[in-house]
C-alpha cells in the first residue's frame, strides 16, 4: 500500500460517493416526504442534462449557468407534473408507480421522437490534476464537492427553516400537520418540485460527463435505487449520506481491486443484505435507534 | 433520378451479361443456369416446385422484409442508423435500381477492371529488348463513383418490397417474440436483425427452429456457421487482426483490453489474446465491463497503473461510451484501438474534441471515406434522411445486405429460402459504397473493403491503411464450408488448434 495508490482510491471514492448521492437524493427526498416512488425520475435526470446541452449549444451560456437553468426548468416541470398526474396518486402507491412509470416512457420516447438518439455533449472542462503516476478529473473533483454542498443546503432547509419543520411535521403525520395550520398540499408540491429540481441539478452536472441520449436516465436511475433502498427513506438526508458513503465505501476498492463488475455485484449484494436486516434502511435504523434510546430515557 | 440514370448510362458497360437482371432476357438465362446448377447438385426436386411458384407469384404480392433494429434503448444510436440503410435500400430496389455486380468468375475486385479497346499493335518484345517504357506501379482498375444500376424490374420479380419493421428495444426477449411473430405472422420472405450478439444468438436458434433466410448485418466476434444465416459485417480476421498489426507496430507490444462484458466483447479479447503472441505482443491487462456501467474512475486508475502501449477498446453502447470524455479528461493519453468505436457510434462527432484523440479502427464503412462513390453515396442517403447525424458502418452493411437479397431473389426467380440460399452461396461480387464485396459462398460472409480510419485532436478522420479485399477465412481454416456442409453454431478462437500452438510456443 503506497501513498499514491491510497490518493487514488480516496479520489475514486469520492467520485463513486458524488454520483450516487447526486442521483438518488432527489429520488430519496420525494419518497421520504411524499412516500411516491417517482419511476420518472431518471427521465428528470435526462431532461436536467437535454436542458443544459442545448442551452450550451444553442444559446451559448456558459456551463454554470446552463446547470443552474436545467436546476430551475427542471424544478418548474416537476412542479407542473405534481399539478396535473402527480397529486391525484397520494392515497395510492402502486397507482403512482405506474404513473411515473408511464411519464418515464413518455418522456424518454418523445425525446427520442423529438431530438432523435443523440445530442453532442458539451465540453468537459479539461482541468487535469496530476499526482505521481496518476492523473485526475479536476470536473469530476469539482462534482464531489458539488454533491457535498447540495447536501449541506438540503439539510439546512430541512432543519433550520420554518419549511423544513412544516415539511418534517406533514412527513411525521400529515393528517395532524394538516390540523395545525400547515398547507401540506403546497409541502407535496414543493417537495416534487425541488426532488425534480435536484434531477435537473444532477443532469445538468453529470451532462459534459455523458453522452446525450433519451434513455440515458437508466445509466442513474439503477445505482439511485439501490442507494435509496440502503439509505430507506425515514430521513431523507441522512438516508441518502450515509448510504453513498458505505456504498462508495464498498464499490470503489472492489472496482479498482477486482474491476467495475465486482464493483457493481458488491453494490447489489449490499442492498440485498441490508433489505434482509435493515428493511427501512439505515436512516429507518438511526430513527428506531433514536427511538429506543429515548424510551430507555424515560424508563 | 433522371440525373442518376444519365450518370448510369455513362458508366455501365453494355455488355454487362454477367450482372444479373440487367434485362428481362439475361434474368432468364441466369435463372435456368442456376436450375440446372442445382439439378447437378442433386436439388433438382427442391428447385422445380420453387420455379411453379415463382411463376405463380406473377408480380401480385408484395415481398414481405422483416426488420429487427433498435429504434429505442441502449442501442438505438446504431440500430435507427441500419434501419434507414434498409429503408434507403428498399427505395432503391423498388424503384427499379440495383447494386452493380452479381455472379462473378473466379472472384476478386475485378467487375471494372479496364480492359484495353483492342490489343496492343506496337511490338512489346521489340520495346523489352530495347529497355524502353519502364514498369509503373498503379491501380489497374478503377472505381466510378456509380454504384447502381437499372435492374430492368420494378421492385423484385415484379414484386414491391414491403418492410416490416417492429422495434425490439434493445430487448433480447423482445427480438425472440417479434422474430417468432414475423416469421409466423407476418410470414416473412426473410429477416435482417440485430446489432449485439446477444441479440443475434437469442434469436438465431429460432431462425434455424422455422428454416428462416436470417442476415445479421453487423460486425461481430467472428465465427457464425449457419446455413440460415448470412453475415455482412465485418469479422476478427478483417478488423481486430491489421488494428493489431498497426498498433503494435507504431505504438508498442503492451497491450490492454477494455471490453465490454458479454458475449462480443469476451470472444474479441480472446482474440486479442489469441492474436498477441502471433504478433510478438502481450496481453498485460484485461477489464470487462458490464453494459449497465456508465461511470469509469476505477477503470482509469486501473490503466494509469498498468501502464500499457495502447489500449483495445471493445466497449459498447450508450452507457460505455461515456468512458472517452471521462478518460479524457482524467488525462488518460494512451493511444486506441478498435474494431467498433467511432465507426459504428461516430463517438467522434457526438463527443465534443479532443476526447477521441489518438483512436484507430478498422472499418467496412465510415461516412468520411473522400472516394467520389461515397460521396454519392452519402448524398442520396442525405436526401432521404436530412437529419442523419451519421452514416456508420452498420448503416451501410444493412444497404448492401438489402441490396445483395434482392439480387439473389432475382437471381433464384423465386423468394423460396433455399432457392434464394442457394443463389447467395452462387459467389456474389457487388460494387457497395465502401467498394466492391464479395459473399463468401463456403463462409456466408463478405469479403470487406477495410479501411484503417485514425482521429485526431480536433476529430478529423485520416485513412491510414486500406486492404481492399479481405477474405472471411478464419472459419474456412476451421473446415466450414456451408455450401457443402450444412452447420449451425457459432465457433469460438478457443476451438481453433493453432491459436493453442502459437500460445503453448511462447509460453
Amino acid at each position: 500500500m503506497n501513498v499514491p495508490y491510497i490518493v487514488s482510491l480516496a479520489y475514486q471514492y469520492a467520485d463513486n460517493l458524488a454520483f450516487l448521492l447526486l442521483a438518488a437524493l432527489g429520488l430519496m427526498i420525494i419518497l421520504g416526504v411524499i412516500d411516491v416512488i417517482n419511476l420518472a425520475h431518471g427521465e428528470l435526470i435526462m431532461l436536467g442534462a437535454y436542458t443544459t446541452t442545448l442551452a450550451y449549444h444553442r444559446a451559448h451560456l456558459p456551463l454554470p449557468a446552463c446547470v443552474l437553468l436545467s436546476f430551475i426548468g427542471v424544478g418548474a416541470f416537476g412542479m407542473f407534473l405534481e399539478r396535473t398526474v402527480i397529486r391525484r396518486f397520494y392515497r395510492d402507491k402502486l397507482g403512482a408507480l405506474v404513473a411515473t412509470w408511464g411519464i418515464s416512457l413518455l418522456l424518454s420516447q418523445g425525446m427520442l421522437l423529438f431530438l432523435g438518439p443523440s445530442l453532442i455533449a458539451v465540453p468537459l472542462p479539461e482541468w487535469t490534476l496530476s499526482y505521481a503516476g496518476y492523473s485526475f478529473g479536476g470536473y469530476r473533483l469539482l462534482l464531489f464537492g458539488a454533491s457535498i454542498l447540495v447536501v449541506l443546503l438540503a439539510w439546512w432547509i430541512f432543519y433550520r427553516t420554518k419549511f423544513g419543520v412544516r415539511t418534517r411535521a406533514t412527513m411525521q403525520n400529515p393528517a395532524m400537520a394538516q390540523a395545525l395550520g400547515v398547507d401540506t398540499r403546497r409541502i407535496y408540491l414543493y417537495t416534487f418540485a425541488a426532488g425534480s429540481a435536484l434531477a435537473g441539478l444532477t443532469g445538468g452536472l453529470y451532462a459534459p460527463t455523458t453522452t446525450i441520449v433519451p434513455l440515458m436516465g437508466t445509466t442513474f436511475v439503477d445505482v439511485a435505487f439501490i442507494t435509496v433502498v440502503v439509505g430507506g427513506g425515514a430521513n431523507p438526508i441522512l438516508g441518502a449520506l450515509t448510504s453513498s458513503a458505505l456504498l462508495a465505501s464498498i464499490s470503489a476498492p472492489l472496482s479498482s481491486v477486482f474491476g467495475t463488475f465486482m464493483g457493481r455485484i458488491g453494490l447489489l449484494l449490499t442492498a440485498l443484505v441490508i433489505i434482509r436486516f435493515l428493511p427501512r434502511g439505515l436512516s429507518g435504523y438511526f430513527q428506531d435507534l433514536q427511538r429506543r434510546r429515548m424510551a430507555g430515557a424515560r424508563s | 433520378m433522371t440525373t442518376d440514370e444519365k450518370k448510369i448510362d455513362v458508366c455501365v458497360p453494355t455488355d454487362a451479361a454477367g450482372a444479373s437482371g440487367t434485362g428481362g432476357s439475361s434474368a432468364g438465362l441466369t435463372r435456368r443456369d442456376l436450375i440446372k446448377a442445382a439439378a447437378v447438385t442433386g436439388a433438382g426436386v427442391l428447385a422445380a416446385p420453387a420455379l411453379l411458384r415463382a411463376q405463380a407469384a406473377g408480380g401480385a404480392a408484395s415481398i414481405k422484409f422483416g426488420l429487427l433494429e433498435d429504434r429505442s434503448g441502449n442501442f438505438a444510436i446504431f440500430g435507427l442508423n441500419k434501419w434507414h440503410g434498409t429503408q434507403l435500400a428498399i427505395k432503391e430496389i423498388n424503384d427499379g435500381w440495383t447494386l452493380d455486380g452479381g455472379v462473378q468468375g473466379p472472384g476478386g475486385p475485378g467487375v471494372h477492371a479496364k480492359v484495353a479497346a483492342k490489343p496492343p499493335t506496337t511490338n512489346i518484345k521489340a520495346t523489352v529488348d530495347n529497355g524502353g517504357a519502364p514498369a509503373r506501379d498503379d491501380t489497374v482498375w478503377t472505381e466510378p463513383a456509380e454504384y447502381l444500376v437499372k435492374s430492368g424490374d420494378k421492385g423484385v420479380l415484379g414484386r414491391q418490397i414491403e418492410l416490416l419493421a417492429p422495434d425490439p428495444q434493445s430487448d433480447n426477449t423482445q427480438f425472440q417474440t417479434l422474430s417468432r411473430r414475423l416469421i409466423l405472422d407476418d410470414k416473412v420472405d426473410v429477416i435482417m436483425a440485430g446489432f449485439a450478439s446477444a441479440e443475434r444468438e437469442a434469436i438465431r436458434p429460432i431462425m434455424d427452429q422455422n428454416k428462416m433466410l436470417y442476415f445479421y448485418n453487423n460486425q461481430y466476434e467472428g465465427g457464425v456457421a449457419d446455413k440460415n444465416t448470412f453475415c455482412t459485417g465485418a469479422v476478427p480476421e478483417q478488423q481486430i487482426v491489421p488494428v493489431m498489426q498497426y498498433m503494435i507496430k507504431n505504438f508498442g507490444p503492451r497491450i490492454y483490453t477494455l471490453a465490454a462484458d458479454y458475449n462480443f466483447g469476451q470472444l474479441s479479447a480472446a482474440w486479442t489474446r489469441a492474436m498477441a503472441p502471433l504478433l510478438n505482443a502481450e496481453v498485460i491487462g484485461e477489464e470487462f465491463i458490464p453494459l449497465s456501467v456508465s461511470q469509469f474512475s476505477s477503470s482509469i486508475a486501473k490503466i494509469q497503473e498498468a501502464k500499457p502501449s495502447w489500449l483495445m477498446m471493445y466497449i459498447t453502447g450508450q452507457n460505455h461510451s461515456n468512458f472517452y470524455p471521462q478518460a479524457n479528461a482524467a488525462g488518460l493519453k494512451f493511444p486506441m484501438g478498435s474494431s467498433i468505436n467511432i465507426a459504428q457510434g461516430y463517438e467522434h462527432r457526438r463527443f465534443a474534441p479532443p476526447a477521441l484523440n489518438r483512436f484507430h479502427v478498422t472499418a467496412s464503412y465510415m461516412e468520411e471515406i473522400p472516394t467520389p462513390r461515397n460521396k454519392l453515396f452519402v448524398k442520396r442517403w442525405r436526401a432521404m434522411f436530412a437529419d442523419e447525424p451519421y452514416l456508420a458502418m452498420e448503416g451501410h452493411s444493412a444497404y448492401v445486405a438489402t441490396h445483395l437479397y434482392a439480387k439473389a431473389v432475382r437471381l433464384a426467380g423465386t423468394t423460396d429460402k433455399a432457392t434464394v440460399t442457394k443463389a447467395l452461396e452462387s459467389g456474389l461480387g457487388v460494387e457497395a459504397p465502401a467498394g466492391w464485396v464479395f459473399m463468401d459462398p463456403a463462409t456466408h460472409h463478405l469479403s470487406q473493403y477495410i479501411r484503417l480510419a485514425r482521429c485526431d485532436e480536433k476529430h478529423n478522420i485520416t485513412f491510414m491503411t486500406e486492404w481492399p479485399h479481405i477474405e472471411p477465412w478464419w472459419t474456412r481454416r476451421l473446415g466450414v464450408n456451408l455450401a457443402r456442409t450444412a452447420e449451425y453454431k457459432q465457433y469460438i478462437p478457443d476451438e481453433d488448434p493453432f491459436f493453442k500452438m502459437f500460445q503453448k510456443k511462447k509460453g
